[in-house]
């Protein structure tokens, strides 16, 4: 990524509380983002161990709203949006018409008549663009500044929650959402997240995301609660095998090669549905996969994957990190289907042995 | 940020300490905290002829790896085998426990230890860092 001067960067109305905190600070999709506090892996494991709480104010929100949203959705995205339950989340995608993935999306449905699209910072002038295109006689709005975003995740963070919001937490599902105060703001607070653990993310309104976030943090003191930034949320995603936009997922990739097939519901007409029907219809080409590196260099995004005894070129490294829970370097990798083992992944010029797993890497243990 | 006034610098982030013929070397607190939590720390091998300005290892941390430069000319006497175990060192003490390698000085004409050039003072590699942002 290119530097930028942080005079051209959007802000987030917790940067003065991320600067008090000694955040690195980094540009991330024109966004003036907290990359780590501290040690980043430190940040990590509280995610696993105890709970993390992130600002996420870059992430896009566009609102779908009026009678003709649901039916507006189901032929902008993959998923079947009309088929959502009020108070529901659903993972989806745009895709453009050739099936490549235009952004990877969640999608709340707020009420009957009102949705909630997530999009990614760098994704979202176009997803509100193809939004309004597609989603005829619904009003679209892009409402990114109407919202900040503040997500608490890790198994401490519905026990910290709880003590803080009107919202019954027991009664709330994964991938679920309502209207709820919190410290006494109102906001949005949805069991959804990008980490792998239990936990929530509550969007509420910008001049609020101070007040909340102090309440959280005062009220997470005792339960091991730590600032985490986005240094801790690419490793976290990756231990559970979550495409990051941009690596695995972008307009040259369908959601079958991702792995994520059971998001296109092709019994309806929307916006690349031939193309994908087709690409249905084969099987892939290449397909998304799970290396362990042998050796303690770290396989990184771009780096080849070589396959067979004559380890011949085979698929490319799309993300790579040492995995703070497993002590060891992952990666997800594409790789063409027919790629047998053993595989070797070319790190700087020197092939590594690496091993192929299934996704994710990182699956929590469920309790409660 | 420290930056040991009585410590010689690279471009690269690295600081040097020489003491007679012997260099130590090891990446500035500055370096170690652009990388982030410092996973793996490749370390030329003892007896290996190293060159100033050449890579002579790497350094990964969470986000990114880096080429390790050796800043003098010689031979590797010795490296920090404890960053093996816990590389987290680099992070925790860059200039203390965190030293990765010690260079025997090649000898110049004179066969004396060649003094190495190019180092940069504490005030230069400050301002380095200033201008990095």
């Amino acid at each position: 990524m290119t530097a930028q001067p942080a005079g051209e960067l959007k802000q987030t109305p917790l940067r003065a509380v991320h600067e008090r905190l000694g955040a690195t600070m980094t540009a991330f999709a024109g966004w003036l983002m907290p990359l780590r506090y501290g040690s980043e892996t430190a940040e990590h494991n509280a995610v696993r161990r105890s709970a993390g709480l992130f600002d996420l104010s870059h992430m896009g929100e566009i609102s779908v709203t009026g009678p003709a949203a649901a039916a507006g959705l189901d032929y902008a995205l993959t998923g079947l949006l009309s088929a959502v339950p009020e108070g529901r989340a659903r993972y989806t995608m745009l895709c453009a018409p050739d099936g490549g993935v235009l952004d990877d999306l969640v999608v709340y449905r707020q009420a009957a008549d009102r949705f909630l699209v997530v999009a990614n910072a760098a994704n979202t002038a176009l997803v509100h663009a193809e939004l309004e295109a597609r989603c005829q006689g619904a009003l679209v709005a892009n409402e990114t500044a109407e919202h900040a975003l503040i997500a608490i995740q890790g198994p401490n963070a519905a026990g910290i929650l709880s003590g803080l919001t009107s919202a019954d937490l027991a009664g709330l599902r994964y991938y679920a959402g309502c209207y709820a105060g919190v410290a006494d703001r109102p906001a949005w607070v949805a069991r959804t997240g990008y980490t792998g653990e239990d936990g929530f993310e509550i969007f509420c309104r910008p001049e609020d995301a101070g007040r909340v976030w102090e309440a959280l943090t005062q009220e997470g003191g005792k339960s091991d609660l730590v600032p985490a930034g986005l240094a801790a949320r690419d490793t976290l995603r990756l231990e559970a095998g979550m495409p990051l936009y941009g690596s695995e997922l972008g307009p040259d990739v369908t959601p079958y090669e991702a792995g994520l097939g059971r998001v296109v519901k092709l019994e309806k007409p929307f916006v690349g549905r031939d193309a994908l029907a087709a690409r249905a219809a084969e099987p892939p080409r290449r397909m998304l996969t799970g290396l362990i590196a042998g050796s303690r260099r770290v396989p990184r995004h771009g780096h080849p994957v070589l396959s067979g005894p004559g380890a011949a070129p085979a698929g490319t490294v799309t993300s790579g990190a040492p995995s703070p829970t497993l002590g060891m370097p992952i990666a997800m990798a594409y790789l063409d289907a027919a790629a047998e083992p053993p595989f070797a992944i070319d790190i700087r010029g020197r092939a590594e042995p690496a091993d192929r797993v299934d996704l994710p890497f990182y699956r929590r243990s469920k309790q409660g | 940020m420290s930056i040991p006034a009585e410590l010689q610098y690279t471009e690269e982030h690295e600081w040097v300490a020489i003491e007679g013929d012997t260099a130590s070397v090891g990446i500035t607190d500055y370096a170690a905290q652009q990388l982030g939590d410092v996973v793996y720390v490749s370390l030329p091998a003892v007896g290996a002829t190293v060159v100033a300005g050449e890579p002579c290892g790497e350094v990964e941390s969470t986000k990114s790896v880096s080429d390790l430069y050796s800043p003098v000319d010689g031979e590797v006497t010795e490296v920090n085998e404890e960053l093996d175990d816990d590389p987290g060192l680099v992070n925790a003490e860059p200039y203390g426990s965190g030293w990765m390698f010690r260079v025997r000085l090649a000898a110049g004409d004179g066969g004396e230890a060649a003094p190495p050039a190019g180092l940069l003072s504490p005030a230069e590699y400050e301002e380095l860092t200033k201008s990095a942002g």
